[in-house]
């Protein structure tokens, strides 16, 4: 019997591959990989299909987030929850305010944590376009995007943040006579 | 069933006599019953403690439970492991329920090839078991700025102390073989919120363990049942807890709690990203805030001492403000674990401060408040290890010196 060139590659190539030493647990189905594999890189790779608007966004927020984040976005009293609207230009002050406008470096990455985590009560069932909806809404309420502005795969990865150079890297130990100096802001980074 | 009905009369029978003869009962003058004696409580299949023992974790003030954190009584756990119950808890979308019968673990991504693990599976491979601290990485966050927590418990007890029981994830990764070119790995747990972190790949064949095991048991459930990450010496949060996922990748996820959380700002704006490590710190647990001495005499200084970057080397006591001596450190001494440390003192019944100061295997000394407020700022908010300074009052109380 004759094997097909492709067949016989893939042989070659697994035999090739180191072994397995312990041999325990078994190969998942490509259906459960895509199952539990929602993973949202900064770039944007990962954002699935769907779209948002502000003027939807308002809607979302109004119903599902300003309970706790207030009506604004100026976050809530009691339960005390983050303020998602404003501090731009307040990092360097003493009273620095950190929000999704004036700290969060990604854009995408705040689809991910809203679709992830949000509402707090029952996360997981916002659908994809509300998602891209409320990440709309926040974006336009921090003066990021337009009124009429439209977010979906393609152009939410093409915002870019306001502090999006505004990380440096772990140079601890920062005391004593190990001390390194401290990281400078690169940018472009 | 004979057996039974025999010991249960036997009970009844004694419960009867001790309940006629307790008008009887007279004390010794060591405080010991003599005469008739009432027999104790029977065998249990699993233990509680004393019902005179009240430690307990400290709980938030907000009406949310199911996020935020409860902290460990450190003053009144002896010794350096931290019972279970009360290790520290840190929730952001409460306490799953998971039957660990069907709970896996997918390790996918840059890998020849893909895995599943269910609970046995990761029982049946070579195990290990280590003694390790997990600090929040938000532990004593108050430091900076404000310093008002009036005990030990809710300035440092976000620290706890087990030993950790699984499988090393290098040893898992390996069985996926990982491609050359993955630098990260992103860990998922189960919990509603799905919780995300990056890892350096080098750490995660270091010593990270997969732990499905907790002080002799399963894990808690609000430790990660029935399966987490253990990072030894690293912020807790990375430390994922009802892991379900490892995918390894050649980048950063930049999730939200490595960007938007557990970053640290400096004074000119900008805020370290990615600073794993707990730095050596210590603190003393007697005397503490909130304690009362019941007048001058003999006292021993205790409390406990860690350092993320291995061994703690020494710990240097000063009850004057000025001068340090070493105080006794306890065995065992782990790399990446609770270090106990206790020093004998004779209280004179005048004000004093009492402080403790840790230096690492690496030579790393612990700083005073000060040093960190000058590199960091006040804004810094997380990793705080800076030294904690008690005052003992000349009535005995004790509080915190910088309040």
């Amino acid at each position: 019997m004759r094997l097909p060139k492709c067949a016989v590659a893939l042989i070659c190539a697994a035999l090739a591959a180191q072994s397995p030493k312990y041999g325990v647990g078994r190969a998942p189905a490509a259906e459960e990989i895509r199952a539990m594999d929602l993973s949202i890189l900064p770039d944007g790779t990962g954002l699935p299909e769907g779209r948002g608007t502000v003027a939807e966004g308002r809607d979302v927020y109004a119903r599902r987030c300003a309970r706790c984040h207030g009506a604004n976005g100026e976050g809530g009293d009691e339960p005390k929850q983050a303020p998602l609207v404003g501090g731009r230009g307040s990092l360097k002050t003493p009273k620095p305010l950190k929000t999704i406008g004036s700290y969060w470096p990604y854009a995408p990455t705040i689809w991910d944590y809203v679709n992830r985590a949000m509402p707090l009560d029952r996360p997981g069932t916002l659908t994809h376009d509300q998602v891209y909806s409320l990440v709309a809404f926040l974006l336009h309420m921090n003066g990021i995007i337009g009124e009429n502005d439209v977010l979906d795969a393609k152009t939410l990865p093409k915002i870019r943040m306001p502090n999006r150079d505004g990380f440096v890297p772990d140079t601890r130990p920062d005391t004593g006579k190990q001390a390194k100096k401290p990281a400078v802001k690169t940018s472009g980074s | 069933m004979a057996g039974w009905s025999t010991r249960r009369r036997f009970v009844e029978t004694t419960a009867a006599l001790s309940g006629l003869l307790a008008g009887c009962k007279r004390q010794t003058s060591a405080g010991v019953e003599e005469g008739p004696r009432r027999i104790g409580k029977p065998l249990r299949p699993y233990g509680e403690r004393s019902e005179f023992e009240k430690a307990a974790r400290a709980l938030p003030t907000t009406k949310i439970l199911e996020v935020g954190s409860s902290f460990t009584p450190l003053a009144e756990t002896p010794g350096i492991i931290t019972p279970s119950a009360l290790h520290y808890e840190r929730l952001h979308s409460g306490v799953p329920t998971i039957d660990p019968a069907e709970h896996r673990l997918l390790i996918h991504g840059m890998v020849d090839r893909p895995l599943i693990f269910t609970m046995d599976d990761l029982r049946r491979l070579p195990s290990v078991s280590r003694i390790c601290f997990i600090e929040c990485a938000g532990n004593s966050h108050l430091g900076y700025g404000r310093r008002d927590s009036p005990t030990v418990q809710l300035s440092h007890g976000l620290v706890s102390c087990s030993e950790w029981t699984g499988v090393r994830l290098g040893l898992l990764l390996s069985e996926a073989d990982v491609q050359k070119s993955a630098k990260w790995i992103l860990a998922e747990g189960a919990d509603a919120c799905k919780m995300q972190r990056s890892i350096p790949i080098e750490k995660a064949m270091d010593d990270i363990l997969v732990a499905y095991g907790q002080n002799g048991e399963a894990l808690r459930p609000e430790q990660g049942y029935p399966l987490r990450l253990v990072i030894p010496g690293w912020e807790g949060n990375a430390n994922v807890k009802w892991l379900r996922r490892l995918k390894v990748v050649d980048q950063p996820y930049m999730t939200r709690d490595e960007t938007s959380k557990y970053t640290d700002s400096m004074p000119d704006g900008t805020a370290r990203e990615f600073t794993f490590a707990m730095e050596a710190k210590s603190v003393v647990t007697f005397p503490s805030g909130g304690q009362k001495l019941p007048g001058p005499g003999f006292f021993e200084i205790t409390g406990l001492a860690w350092s993320g970057r291995g061994r703690i080397e020494r710990v240097e006591i000063s009850t004057d403000s000025g001068t340090w001596q070493d105080a006794d450190l306890s065995e065992p001494r782990l790399p990446m674990a609770f270090t106990r440390f206790r020093l004998g003192w004779r209280w004179d019944g005048r004000e004093v401060t009492v402080q403790s100061r840790a230096i690492d295997e690496s030579g790393y000394v612990q700083p005073s408040h000060e040093e960190l407020v000058a590199v960091r700022g006040a804004n810094y908010e997380y990793h705080n290890n800076g030294i904690r300074v008690w005052k003992v009052n000349v009535d005995g109380t004790v509080t915190d010196a910088a309040a």
